[in-house]
């Protein structure tokens, strides 16, 4: 241990260490090799049938997609909220900046059976829909609009701070020099803003995949058509197909650990982008 | 938010002296631009977050008071209040003492794979709530590694209560560590080295000097790690099993009510859910309230 760090006076490094590797590796690490490892007894072609059957596509089409909707909704929207909280004042402010982290902090369940009611054929929202001939509630747009609710604050509140950084002069600068608003926004103020709502984008793309809670009483939940991905991990586990789940679930880690290295590579580049200027 | 944000939100300030106001005018927008966008970006969050909030309670509350007592005071309610809030008692101070343990490690000395072991704490946060569950049936399930073992001595790990704290511990592990990080790292650690040198052991150090400094970082982090220990569903859901008045917490209580058509005592259960995420936020405000208060105390 000694020779990994360099020399200081603070006492407690081996017990924090050693106890942190010991945390991470009985709950976190050993726990997901479980699933490499089972999954490992499978032969190639039979992994691949595995993940590849046509209900299980059918999943993976919903769940890639509507994730990819939402998360575009949500860098469109996330990025004018971000814009109105920092540079305009209006009433109430302070509460909306407060609530914008709701999805972070009510429980998938609830939110679920909110936006089910809410889209339902008779519900205060679905009401209005429902005679143009839309059903939003127990089809694909349903879980669209629960995947765009939970990702909501993740725009929001990586675009926020750089905004707040953001130097006036150099917006100055756009406009003495002759640029319009338009041109100052688009040439000046988003490639800075650019890293930082491409993070969002992917926390909530990477959120979205993975989401279960909220989006099964919307869904509808049926094969081929509304079933998401962790969905049918659930019902393979409760046929007893254990292989089937799992091999399901290693494809849904390593999607994870992608989209988290996708992830730190954006931040890296937010933060260089950010204090170059 | 930079201090100078802060300023202008507690104080009535005064007209922006005029060298800003035409300042402003390069640098924003006409009237009408600015009231449109407030508009689009409010509609858009009525829609998407006031509405949903706001259903809840009056879902909860629509067949009356007497029926809402009810449905939260039924024994297989109160049996998930008791669960839920043990599971949380139980993962929230596991996971501060990591936390703990985790950013001394990381912010105050230098080693190698440093930045590995930060990816490797906010895992959790990356994989599906329902793959977080599986992989403990695959440990301690019957059919998993543990599975014949436990069977023998008769301990129930999965389907059982063991199980539903140990997935929210899963699922929680980065919320502390991940606030006191980056907040650490930055203080440094000249004040812990200097109360090393005036003759200070660890503890006296750690309780004396480092605690006081990140009281409101650690306070952050323990309240999101709490809303999200109690009203987590998928990991949950996995390895619970289901069982009515035992293994059920309030975020499963309230699917079952739900599936069982009963809605207005699902909304009700699931109001207790939403107040917990309104106090969650309210509490999250104030301490970064005091948090930037005391920044700007000790800027100056």
């Amino acid at each position: 241990m000694r020779a990994l760090r360099q020399h200081s006076v603070l006492p407690g490094f081996n017990l924090a260490l050693g106890f942190t590797l010991l945390y991470l590796s009985l709950i976190v690490l050993i726990p997901l090799s479980a699933a490499f490892i089972r999954t490992s007894a499978l032969t190639w072609p039979e992994f691949w049938d595995a993940v590849t059957t046509p209900r299980v596509l059918a999943s993976y089409r919903l769940t890639f997609g509507a994730s990819f909707a939402a998360a575009v909704v949500n860098a469109i929207f996330g990025l004018l909220v971000a814009w109105v909280l920092v540079r305009y004042r209006f009433p109430g402010k302070k509460l909306v900046d407060a609530l914008v982290d709701l999805p972070f902090a009510l429980p998938t369940a609830v939110a679920g059976i909110a936006l089910t009611a809410l889209y339902a054929g008779n519900g205060w929202i679905g009401q209005f829909f429902e005679p143009i001939g839309v059903k939003i509630a127990f089809t694909p747009i349903g879980v669209f609009i629960a995947l765009t609710f939970i990702g909501l604050p993740f725009v929001v509140r990586t675009v926020q701070p750089v905004l707040e950084d953001l130097e006036p002069e150099l917006e100055e600068a756009a406009a003495t020099l002759g640029a319009n608003r338009l041109q100052t926004f688009s040439r000046v103020i988003l490639p800075v803003l650019l890293p930082a709502l491409m993070t969002g984008f992917a926390l909530a793309f990477a959120r979205a995949i993975g989401e279960y809670g909220s989006v099964i009483f919307i869904a509808g939940n049926m094969p081929m058509i509304s079933e998401i991905t962790p969905l049918l991990i659930i019902t393979k586990l409760e046929q007893y197909d254990y292989a089937g789940a799992t091999a399901l679930a290693v494809v849904m880690l390593v999607i994870s650990f992608l989209m988290l290295l996708i992830i730190n590579v954006l931040q890296w580049w937010s933060r260089r982008r950010t204090s170059a200027i | 938010m930079t201090p100078q944000s802060m300023t202008t939100a507690a104080l009535p300030t005064p007209a922006p002296a005029t060298d800003l106001g035409h300042r402003r005018e390069i640098t924003s927008e006409p009237a009408w631009v600015r009231k449109t966008l407030i508009g689009t970006a409010l509609t858009f969050l009525t829609l998407f977050l006031f509405v949903p909030l706001i259903s809840v309670f009056y879902e909860a509350l629509k067949k009356g008071v007497d029926a809402y007592l009810a449905a939260i005071t039924e024994p297989d309610a109160v049996a998930a209040i008791q669960l839920t809030l043990t599971a949380a008692a139980i993962a929230v101070p596991v996971n501060l003492v990591f936390g703990v343990a985790a950013a001394w490690a990381i912010a105050k000395f230098e080693f190698r794979g440093k930045s590995l072991l930060i990816t490797l704490i906010d895992l959790p946060f990356s994989v599906s709530p329902v793959v977080s569950g599986l992989i403990y049936v695959l440990v301690f399930g019957l059919q998993g590694w543990l599975g014949p073992w436990l069977a023998e001595y008769d301990i129930k790990i999965i389907f059982a209560v063991p199980g539903i704290v140990l997935a929210t511990i899963f699922v929680t592990v980065p919320f502390i560590a991940r606030e006191l990080i980056p907040l650490m790292q930055a203080q440094g650690s000249e004040e812990e080295e200097a109360a090393v040198v005036l003759g200070a052991n660890g503890w006296q150090t750690f309780f004396r000097v480092t605690l006081p400094n990140i009281k409101w970082g650690l306070l952050y982090g323990t309240i999101l790690c709490n809303a999200r220990a109690m009203g987590e569903f998928g990991a949950v859901s996995v390895v619970s099993g289901h069982i009515r008045g035992s293994t059920n917490t309030l975020p499963l209580h309230v699917e079952i009510l739900y599936n069982e058509y009963n809605f207005a005592a699902a909304f009700a259960v699931a109001s207790l859910l939403a107040l917990l995420a309104l106090v969650t936020l309210a509490l999250k405000t104030l301490v970064e309230f005091r948090n930037r208060q005391q920044e700007n105390i000790d800027e100056h």
